[in-house]
């Protein structure tokens, strides 16, 4: 059995914490999308309607992306820097929604197409790289074929568990105890600390790219 | 059954309204409309399963006089500002605000913003509502009409807000951010009424974030409404005594649609009744939908 856990570069329930902190902060950034847009583009059911089709392309983009990366050496590493890219590339939320929605609001007339812009350029990068983290970490704990629909049962439940808890908490009580930056702030501060979990649970398996052992070895 | 029970059953039943009739019922993306009519009386009701209250009503036999108190308190504005040229409207109901004010200042130019096409056609097709050359309704959110006309330059002497149904706040319409924004398109002189909450949490929210824009505003309740209606305007308010002057001067003008204005400077008054340790509204912080309770 020890033997058997040692194949996977991560243990179960550290991948299983940071799938739910990547749920989490999925619906976090998504629900709060709405409001970051409202000022420029109104409170119109199309600037719901931009935001949400940009999520779903994005994730399904990202779980194509990360599906693909799993079949190359999965391991703790690159598993790591998508919680630290998507931190990374979230910034400009924060720091230039003024900057990026302004121009648009600006140039593009028809204010679905600026929301659906705007929603583009804030959100498709961030959310592309989250949903590479589905297929990855399903790989990451996928030890046989056998128990392969098995796992990734698992992670979609704790993923989809924090994307509801995400979304509850950010709706019910984040908005009215703190500012979007700081919420937002708070997610980006939760991705990096993901990242840190991560690489501090691969080092202590031994190394941070160990090439997995397939069972077919 | 007890008689004790009974007698109060009795009372109840007959003192039971006769029932209004259904005569428009459909869902737009927004919410829910009903139109009911009971007699003369035809009255445009939002989200009816949840217990709103009528949004307007008119009478037919009537249709000139403003049903509502608060419609008709939406007017104590011209207290302020008597000859508005250009007025702008957000939130049309039943149209009868920017009817009233196009028969007043036939000359005027007069905008609505209204975000939902539905309300729009319910308003032309069972409340008489019609746009003329000086009257047009841009369907539009609120906050982006206003940006644009900051961009374009363009001002009015009278901007009313009342787009808040009682049922979902557009939250982005309480922020400072937005009142700014409302104050660049506001003519020197110009008045800015606005329709608000006066009860709940939200009530010293708001109260601080106009504060907070416009220093000094007047607070205008009536107890025969639940609404509370801010009014000021750029610069400085005109001091309460002379309120009284321009009413009995527009008095008889306001009469036809019931406006009783003489009643109004007495209602009128800057004195601060909220809590003023509450957080501004920003476009941060804004959890409008959550604070009404």
């Amino acid at each position: 059995m020890a033997e058997a856990a040692n194949h996977s570069p991560l243990p179960r329930p550290v991948v299983a914490t940071v799938a739910f902190v990547s749920g989490f902060c999925i619906m976090t950034v998504e629900m709060l999308g709405a409001r970051i847009m409202a000022p420029y583009f109104g409170g119109s059911v199309s600037v719901w309607g931009s935001i949400i089709t940009v999520f779903m392309l994005a994730l399904a983009l990202g779980y194509l992306v990360g599906g693909r990366l799993s079949m190359r050496n999965p391991n703790a590493l690159v598993f790591a820097s998508f919680y630290v890219s998507a931190a990374l590339f979230s910034l400009p939320i924060i720091l230039f929604a003024d900057q990026i929605m302004r121009p648009i609001f600006l140039t593009v007339e028809d204010i679905r197409y600026g929301a659906l812009l705007a929603s583009i350029v804030m959100f498709s990068v961030p959310t592309t790289l989250l949903g590479m983290i589905s297929p990855y970490s399903v790989r990451l704990l996928v030890e046989s074929e056998e128990h392969s629909g098995q796992m990734a049962g698992l992670l979609f439940f704790v993923s989809t568990i924090g994307s509801a808890a995400g979304t509850l908490g950010t709706s019910f009580y984040f908005v009215l105890w703190w500012e979007l930056n700081l919420i937002l702030w708070g997610a980006v501060s939760a991705l990096l600390i993901a990242a840190a979990i991560i690489l501090l649970a691969g080092y202590q398996r031994g190394s941070l790219y160990l090439p997995m052992r397939g069972h077919e070895s | 059954m007890n008689p004790r029970i009974l007698a109060p059953m009795l009372l109840l039943a007959l003192a039971a309204p006769v029932a209004a009739d259904v005569i428009h019922e459909e869902r737009s993306l927004y919410r829910d409309i009903t139109v009911e009519q009971n007699g003369p009386r035809r009255c445009l009701i939002f989200n009816v399963h949840r217990g709103d209250r009528n949004q307007t009503c008119i009478d037919l036999n009537e249709p000139e006089r403003l049903v509502f108190s608060y419609t008709r308190m939406s007017f104590a504005g011209l207290l302020l500002t008597p000859e508005p040229e250009s007025i702008l409207i957000a939130g049309l109901g039943g149209g009868s605000i920017p009817m009233t004010f196009g028969d007043l200042f036939p000359e005027a130019r007069i905008d609505v913003i209204e975000i939902d096409p539905a309300v729009v056609s319910v308003a032309r097709e069972f409340f008489l509502f019609e746009e003329s050359e000086n009257m047009r309704v841009h369907v539009n959110d609120a906050r982006v009409f206003i940006k644009r006309a900051v961009l374009a330059g363009r001002q009015y002497d009278y901007i009313m807000l009342d787009a808040f149904t009682g049922d979902y706040i557009p939250e982005h319409l309480l922020t400072r951010e937005f009142l700014e924004e409302v104050k660049q398109i506001l003519s020197p002189g110009g008045v800015l009424v606005a329709n608000t909450f006066s009860t709940s949490r939200l009530y010293d929210h708001e109260s601080v974030t106009y504060q907070r824009v416009w220093n000094e505003f007047y607070n205008f309740k009536l107890p025969t409404s639940g609404n509370r209606i801010i009014i000021t305007r750029s610069g400085a308010l005109p001091p309460r005594g002379d309120l009284g002057g321009v009413a009995r001067r527009l008095a008889e003008r306001l009469d036809p649609y019931g406006v009783p204005l003489l009643e109004y400077p007495a209602r009128m008054s800057t004195r601060v009744d909220w809590d003023m340790s509450r957080r501004v509204l920003t476009d941060q912080y804004s959890p409008g939908n959550l604070l009404r309770d």
